[in-house]
């Protein structure tokens, strides 16, 4: 995790670092914080920190390092391979430290410490009989963590600690009491106080193991997880003559220089000043030093690890920060206790300058923001310091200060929020992107929103998530209410659940909801009020008040008799024709009274209507893959023509847009689109929440190798799940950006089914599929709706103020300088004067 | 520009000089009601003029309102293909272009108090929009 923060950074841009990573294991970097998940169903690409890899960086998995030649300056690797560098970073983490006792090794006991070990513990529980149960030795964070899945898995759980209290390291007596009978609450069994003596087989017992404590019963299991501690991973360092600490640990200095000028250390095998840390918010603070020395920052220095650390251990809240163990010299401690609430919060002051030192908060940890950012500040403390911990209302209120620690992984302040705020990041994702806040464990995200929203409130920027002065409800709570309600009309919608008669944001937004909801057609009677101009005259209205018109190609494929009538069309009616970046052809300069005409040619030759004007699905591009690439790995064509087939007029918050790429070259550009798929050897690998336009985003892998139903549900429960969850004009890169979670929140609803609703989600693409109809043939169909697609409504004269002028062989709108009368209607000032007025919003 | 004179403001020759070929004062019957879908708008001719005839159903009343068709800040008729609701309560209709707000009663921009367009009388007599040939000033 430690080497991933230093290795993004090194590959930013203008970095210009020749990056090579070697690492022991066969995964990239992955997320061992939450280790716990894979017992949890989680597969490694699902940890894994950089989905997308690490363009720009050599990165050789499953290949270690066995010796450092320093003078040479190179490294020798396991597969014989040497290596020489400039620089060398040592992030070689931990191993887990199995207690020389009798019996620690052997069938049914597990180290917790990689993806294979978590792995391998998966497998043994899932296959133990019911009423079987697992003795995790270690009551520390990894020890809690194991013993959490395991008891998820339904498998009987006791805790062994050596010590007086679970969490000795980061927490006290009285918040280990609070901890533990949380724990025990979640019926996993805490035995403190305990010292394992022997493991042993006990074939024919209750159990196969038996689990010898010093002084007590023998502990009966089926499997052992040991989760005592770690040690530093410092052999390489040793072997090649680096200075180590004293209780192991290669020694660096606060550059993080391991003794030699071009060797550095960084993370769970480096000992700075004797201490080992095994957090990873002080690795990645050693880091960020070692990429900023390399950048030439010469006074860039790691000072230490007691950066506050929060976790959550089987459900529980847990932080401390600061001096947590009243070690300090004539410190005083004032501790509030709630068995009630079951929470225990602690800070230790110093009663002479009335300084803050620490603190222990186990239950309830969102207060830690704001004390962590008291530490160090004179007179932080009042005279009556329980006040600190008074319930919120209740106390000195105020916004915590700028010091305060938000995101811990990352050492991201309050401060520094407030400051990128200040120069224009006015939502999570560009917060996320400015300050890197949120980018590791994401568990900071709810306080980095907080703070989004307060500081937005205090520049007087409603942050309110109204849908509009219509409706005081989000564009996902109102698509609630009409499913759960059953609403299929706006009137009802706004008569029970808004007030007004609504208006240009809220219409068009209802009208979508009902669309993706009921899949009625949107120009039915009561629905036609609804519509923007686009969506009322399905095309896509023009600056001079003229349409274009775009028929659907599926996939980009078009036959040579299809082009002709296209050509055919456009040269009947004048078009200006122009090939869209979607793969497929643009019609300019129709009138309102030509659509039908045009369109009954178009659908005669076999064409439908590609929903270019709403927000709806637009197109699936394809590169012609195995059709016939001579480097397609599979039918990328094919498969664009069926996806675009399945989504196609599907409506949705923003628009969507597909491809499909038939191997690795990714001629089809899929990961700038909402959904991308990339074919591979063994099936297709899935992006998502990619986009072009003005902020560009490429799309994150979201699953590997599928087959095409497999590809066809995730991306049904994708799409639905964000047609039913994102805000008005929110594309889905933004929409994965505020999930709470982000992407792996996502993985977890749309691959694992956390909330149960993979089938509802299906169920419905279906229904909206199986419910498809041509909009434009429903309205060719439908004499009252082709009677709308009419200029005026008392003649059929056509608006004889349009002029064109042609260019390059075809016809455009004249500007106003060329309008041979001279039209005084002020087109060119009136613009101006558009732009500078206050309340203009540009939607769209 | 945006004096309140009997004349439109964003496009004087062409509204004036309709009322005067047609000559004031008459009632013209233009379509009936129901070719216009409640809440939304069609555009109609008048002489030279294109007219915005918008239906809105408030309490279960149809009212029909009508404003010149032309969009002030585009110089393009397109109101009529506006978006119609409510601003704090006061009816209006969003343009298509560039979404700007014009009160459907009075004409005002309620984006740009420089801006705004000419008013028609519009009234139902037994199902049939009816529209006053001239337009008249908009309130202040």
């Amino acid at each position: 995790m430690v080497g991933h923060a230093l290795v993004e950074r090194l590959l930013a841009p203008g970095a210009g670092w020749e990056v090579t990573w070697l690492g022991e294991e066969p995964h990239a970097a992955y997320d061992r914080i939450h280790l716990g998940r894979v017992l949890d169903g989680a597969s490694p690409a699902e940890l894994a920190l950089a989905p997308g890899g690490y363009p720009g960086a050599v990165v050789r998995l499953a290949e270690a390092v066995v010796a450092i030649d320093r003078r040479a300056r190179a490294v020798t690797t396991a597969r014989g391979a040497t290596l020489s560098y400039d620089w060398l970073v040592l992030a070689t983490g931990s191993r887990a430290f199995v207690p020389p006792v009798p019996g620690a090794e052997g069938p049914g006991r597990f180290v917790y410490r990689t993806i294979e070990d978590a792995r391998a513990i998966d497998a043994a529980a899932r296959a133990l009989p019911p009423g079987a149960r697992a003795v995790v030795v270690g009551g520390g964070l990894l020890g809690l963590e194991a013993g959490g899945a395991l008891a998820a898995l339904g498998v009987g759980v006791d805790v062994v600690e050596l010590a007086p209290r679970l969490l000795p390291v980061q927490i006290d007596d009285g918040g280990g009491a609070v901890l533990r009978r949380m724990i025990e609450a979640r019926g996993l069994a805490v035995h403190t106080e305990a010292r394992l003596e022997a493991i042993d087989d006990t074939p024919g017992g209750a159990a196969p193991l038996a689990v010898r404590l010093a002084g007590r019963d023998a502990l009966p299991a089926s499997l052992v997880v040991i989760a005592a501690g770690i040690r530093p991973r410092d052999e390489l360092g040793r072997a090649c003559g680096l200075p180590l600490g004293a209780r192991g640990g290669i020694a660096i200095d606060d550059a993080c220089r391991a003794g030699d000028p071009a060797i550095f250390a960084i993370g769970e095998c480096a000992a700075w000043r004797d201490q080992v840390f095994g957090l990873v918010g002080p690795g990645n603070a050693m880091a960020q030093v070692v990429a900023a020395r390399l950048a030439g920052d010469l006074d860039a220095s790691f000072a230490g690890g007691d950066a506050p650390t929060r976790l959550k251990l089987v459900g529980v809240e847990v932080a401390s920060f600061g001096d947590a163990h009243e070690r300090t010299a004539g410190c005083a401690a004032v501790v509030v206790v709630d068995t009630e609430r079951a929470s225990y919060r602690k800070v230790v002051l110093d009663p002479s300058t009335r300084r803050v030192l620490g603190g222990v908060l186990v239950g309830d940890a969102s207060d830690l923001p704001r004390l962590a950012g008291l530490v160090g500040v004179d007179g932080a403390a009042p005279a009556h310091a329980v006040a600190l911990l008074a319930p919120e209302g209740a106390g000195p209120a105020g916004a915590p200060p700028r010091a305060a620690q938000v995101c811990t992984c990352n050492n991201v302040s309050r401060g520094a929020l407030c400051d990128a705020i200040a120069a224009g990041a006015c939502d999570v994702a560009a917060l996320k992107q400015g300050t890197r806040a949120g980018t590791s464990c994401g568990g900071c995200l709810p306080e980095v929103t907080e703070v989004l929203r307060a500081e937005l409130a205090a520049r007087g920027i409603a942050a309110s998530r109204a849908l509009c002065e219509h409706f005081a409800y989000t564009r996902q709570e109102l698509a609630h209410l009409i499913r759960v309600r059953r609403i299929r009309g706006f009137d009802a919608l706004i008569r029970d659940h808004g007030r007004g008669l609504g208006c240009e944001v809220c219409k068009p937004t209802v009208a979508s909801l009902l669309a993706s909801t009921w899949a009625d057609h949107v120009l039915d009677e009561p629905r036609v009020h609804l519509q923007d101009s686009n969506d009322r005259f399905l095309a896509n209205l023009q600056r001079d008040g003229s349409y274009s018109v775009v028929p659907r190609v599926p996939g980009g494929e078009i036959t040579p008799a299809q082009l002709i009538v296209i050509g055919q069309v456009a040269q009947r009616y004048d078009l200006y024709t122009k090939i869209t970046g979607g793969q497929r052809i643009d019609l300019f300069g129709a009138t309102v009274d030509q659509l039908p005409a045009i369109w009954a040619e178009l659908i005669a030759a076999g064409f439908e209507s590609g929903h270019a004007y709403g927000k709806a699905v637009r197109t699936v591009k394809t590169c012609v893959g195995s059709t016939w690439c001579r480097y397609g790995v599979q039918d990328s064509v094919g498969l664009g023509i069926r996806l675009e087939h399945r989504y196609k007029g599907l409506r949705a918050p923003h628009k969507l847009k597909l491809a499909v790429s038939g191997c690795t070259r990714e001629c089809a550009e899929a990961q700038s689109k909402d959904v991308g798929v990339i074919a591979t050897e063994r099936g297709y690998n899935l992006y998502v929440g990619g986009n072009g336009g003005a902020q560009p985003r490429h799309a994150d892998l979201f699953a590997t190798d599928l087959d095409e139903p497999t590809l066809v549900r995730l991306v049904d429960r994708f799409l639905m799940f964000y047609i039913r969850t994102a805000d008005r004009l929110q594309r889905t890169a933004r929409w994965i950006e505020q999930l709470d979670g982000g992407l792996a929140y996502l993985r977890a609803v749309v691959i694992d089914d956390s909330l149960g609703l993979g089938a509802e989600l299906e169920a419905e693409m279906g229904a909206l599929v199986g419910a498809y109809r041509c909009e434009w043939r429903a309205v060719l169909d439908d004499p009252v709706k082709l009677e709308r697609f009419r200029t005026y409504v008392n003649t059929e004269e056509k608006d004889d103020e349009l002029r064109y002028v042609r260019e390059r062989g075809q016809r455009r709108p004249a500007h106003a300088h060329e309008h041979p009368d001279g039209r005084a209607d002020g087109r060119a000032d009136g613009r101006a004067d558009g732009r500078a007025s206050p309340r203009l919003r540009v939607v769209d | 520009m945006a004096a309140p004179t009997a004349a439109p403001t964003a496009a004087p020759a062409p509204a004036s000089a309709s009322s005067t070929d047609l000559g004031a004062g008459a009632w013209v019957p233009v379509c009936r009601l129901d070719r216009i879908a409640p809440g939304a708008g069609v555009a109609a001719r008048l002489g030279d003029v294109a007219v915005a005839i918008y239906r809105v159903v408030v309490d279960g009343v149809d009212r029909v309102y009508a404003l010149d068709d032309r969009d002030p800040f585009t110089g393009v008729r397109v109101l009529s293909r506006g978006i119609v609701g409510d601003r704090d309560g006061v009816l209006k209709v969003s343009s298509p272009l560039h979404k700007q707000s014009f009160a459907l009663a009075t004409g005002a921009c309620l984006d740009d108090p420089a801006r705004g367009v000419a008013v028609f009388d519009a009234r139902v007599v037994d199902g049939v929009v009816e529209l006053w040939r001239a337009s008249r000033a908009r309130a202040a």
